[in-house]
């Protein structure tokens, strides 16, 4: 196991510098997203346009991991379908996981979350901002737990 | 640092030598040591396997014993030797095996009983751990005491598990929990707890150590006003037993004491239950089933005796000999200086953390465990706990159990080193060094 695995230098620069912090006001949609285990918290808004996602804003606290997840998933799926959205999940969840021995070209900088895969109590940690996306793309307003 | 395997002395004896016997192995430990000399500490991590091995290539530095402790090879041995030499159901057959059973079952709560200085063995119950310890006053004791208008009082530092069965119990009765709150130094508002404490009070519920903070609560005088008001007090004893330098229920005049095996150097699955025999002896059983029963018709039953009526089932008889072993353990090790050895473990490691750059220490109480909580600014727990994990340094991070106190203090959770009889300073500056690499990565 080695630490510089997970904590890629675009990581820590995603962690110290989130992309797309804040919130959207007004948004289309929003969520919260709540790991228990580790009090990890997020909130997301979204606007939509002609069923893509146009923009995007989260804000909360966390580990390096579950911010830089955040931070790296924002600029991955703006201006995407939903459809585009649940494929790049799919491939992240996988790559996450260590189903995949390397990440496609096409998942560009997430493919810097690779290393999570070795560290299997962090892939919570990792999933966080896409089970609140997922919830917010569904407007639901219910809190969302990885538990 | 060598590790032999001490001989394996029980193939050697005839097997009816065993039975009953109090001692549970041989280690270099059992040399008597002066009362007042300070704790070998080489002779101390040799007798806990575990410690010698790497993770992640580095020597294991293991400060989670307030999650969960090692376990010294004497426990090993006499769990070992019980179940390969003696094992079968206790009470019940007239077989030899069952009476060797039987013995060292109850044994180990003759040992638990003066370990505590209770009175008597019947008022030594046997659980699974201090969670089901304090489930058992919630349904058993409190459920038939209580009624609306009603209270129990805890407080603000308290783990989970003693507070989420009172949340039951006044939910079935309608009574009301009530929670003192704490000062920000980690210490009990002594003031609060005075006010609080009412006629409408019928039982308070305090953790003895804190598992967050290690705050080591003034339970005698608690316990004095509790009981000017005629209110019994239930202790969760489980950050406690192992680390002060003396638990005494009679001293302490509590009416109830839960603690773990597990926390104390036994293993999991074990606990105990102390409850003053008047009310034991008031309180109906919990769960039903064999062994808490002296008679049973299908339209009624006589219940046993205590603490019998209590522990319904076959009990953990290994575990109840490793706790039992757990406790000569800690006996020939010697109380005082255990505690001696992890408060000077306290405040090196205290004086050291205040070196590293940005940390905050949450929880100073003047009276502390060896218990360390701590943040770094700009880095989560959770990150502290996998860059030390890579250096082979275990710490818990989150909230410990104890929600309601993080969130008093504003924090999703912490880093905790927790310390133990087998903890050094080596161990406190490898954590440093842990640290430095934190900051190094996240800075």
């Amino acid at each position: 196991m080695d630490l510089k695995d997970l904590y890629r230098e675009v990581v820590l620069d995603h962690n110290r510098s989130p992309r797309n912090f804040g919130r959207l006001e007004p948004a289309d949609a929003e969520a919260q997203g709540h790991n228990p285990l580790c009090g990890d918290r997020l909130h997301l808004t979204l606007r939509l346009q002609d069923e893509r996602l146009s923009d995007l804003r989260f804000e909360g606290q966390g580990c390096a991991i579950s911010v830089a997840s955040a931070s790296l998933m924002s600029e991955a799926v703006k201006g995407r379908s939903r459809a585009e959205i649940a494929q790049l999940y799919d491939e992240v969840h996988a790559m996450l996981t260590g189903r995949l021995s390397h990440p496609p070209a096409h998942l560009g900088k997430l493919a810097a979350l690779a290393g999570v895969a070795e560290f299997p109590v962090r892939v919570k940690c990792a999933s966080l901002c896409w089970h609140t996306l997922n919830a917010a793309l569904e407007r639901a307003n219910a809190p969302v737990s990885t538990e | 640092m060598s590790r032999a395997v001490p001989a394996q002395s029980i193939q050697t004896r005839p097997i009816e030598a065993q039975a009953g016997e109090t001692r549970t192995g041989e280690t270099r430990t059992d040399e008597a040591q002066a009362p007042d000399s300070p704790l070998d500490e080489a002779q101390v991590r040799a007798d806990f396997p575990i410690l010698g091995r790497l993770v992640n290539g580095r020597r294991l530095v293991y400060l989670d014993s307030a999650a969960s402790s090692q376990r010294p090879r004497p426990v090993l041995q006499a769990v070992e030797r019980y179940e390969s030499t003696m094992h079968s159901n206790v009470h019940r057959g007239v077989h030899s095996l069952s009476q060797w059973a039987t013995e060292a079952y109850e044994q180990a709560r003759e040992r638990v009983r003066r370990f505590i200085n209770a009175r008597s063995v019947r008022e030594i119950v046997f659980v699974r751990g201090t969670t089901e310890a304090i489930n058992l006053v919630a349904h058993s004791y409190a459920r038939a005491e209580l009624g609306p208008g009603d209270e129990v009082l805890i407080t603000l530092l308290e783990h989970h598990s003693n507070i989420v069965p009172w949340q039951i119990v006044c939910a079935a009765t309608g009574a009301r929990l009530r929670a003192v709150p704490v000062l920000a130094n980690g210490e009990l508002d002594l003031a609060a707890y005075h006010s609080m404490l009412s006629d409408r009070t019928r039982l308070v519920a305090l953790a003895h150590v804190s598992n967050a903070l290690g705050t080591v609560l003034p339970v005698q005088e608690l316990i004095r006003a509790a009981h000017a008001r005629a209110v019994p007090v239930l202790l969760d004893g489980a950050q406690a037993i192992a680390h002060l330098p003396v638990v005494d229920v009679q001293a302490l005049d509590c009416d109830f004491y839960a603690f773990s095996a597990h926390k104390m150097y036994g293993p999991t699955g074990i606990g105990v239950l102390y409850g003053r025999e008047s009310l034991l002896a008031a309180m109906p059983p919990w769960q039903g089933g064999g062994d808490m029963i002296r008679s049973v018709s299908i339209e009624e039953t006589t219940y046993n005796e205590l603490p019998a009526k209590f522990e319904a089932g076959t009990p953990n008889i290994s575990g109840a000999v490793g706790l039992g072993a757990a406790v000569d353990y800690l006996e020939r090790l010697g109380r005082e200086r255990v505690a001696a050895h992890e408060q000077r473990l306290l405040e090196l490691a205290t004086s050291r953390l205040a070196s590293v750059p940005h940390l905050h220490l949450v929880g100073t109480a003047a009276h502390r465990a060896a218990v360390i909580s701590f943040t770094i600014d700009g880095v989560h727990p959770h990150d502290i706990g996998t860059v030390l994990d890579s250096e082979g340094i275990a710490v818990r991070t989150g909230h410990h159990c104890a929600m309601p106190l993080m969130q008093f203090y504003g924090l999703p959770a912490t880093a905790r080193a927790s310390f133990a009889v087998y903890n050094g300073a080596d161990d406190v500056e490898r954590l440093v060094a842990g640290l430095q690499r934190v900051r190094e990565l996240f800075g």
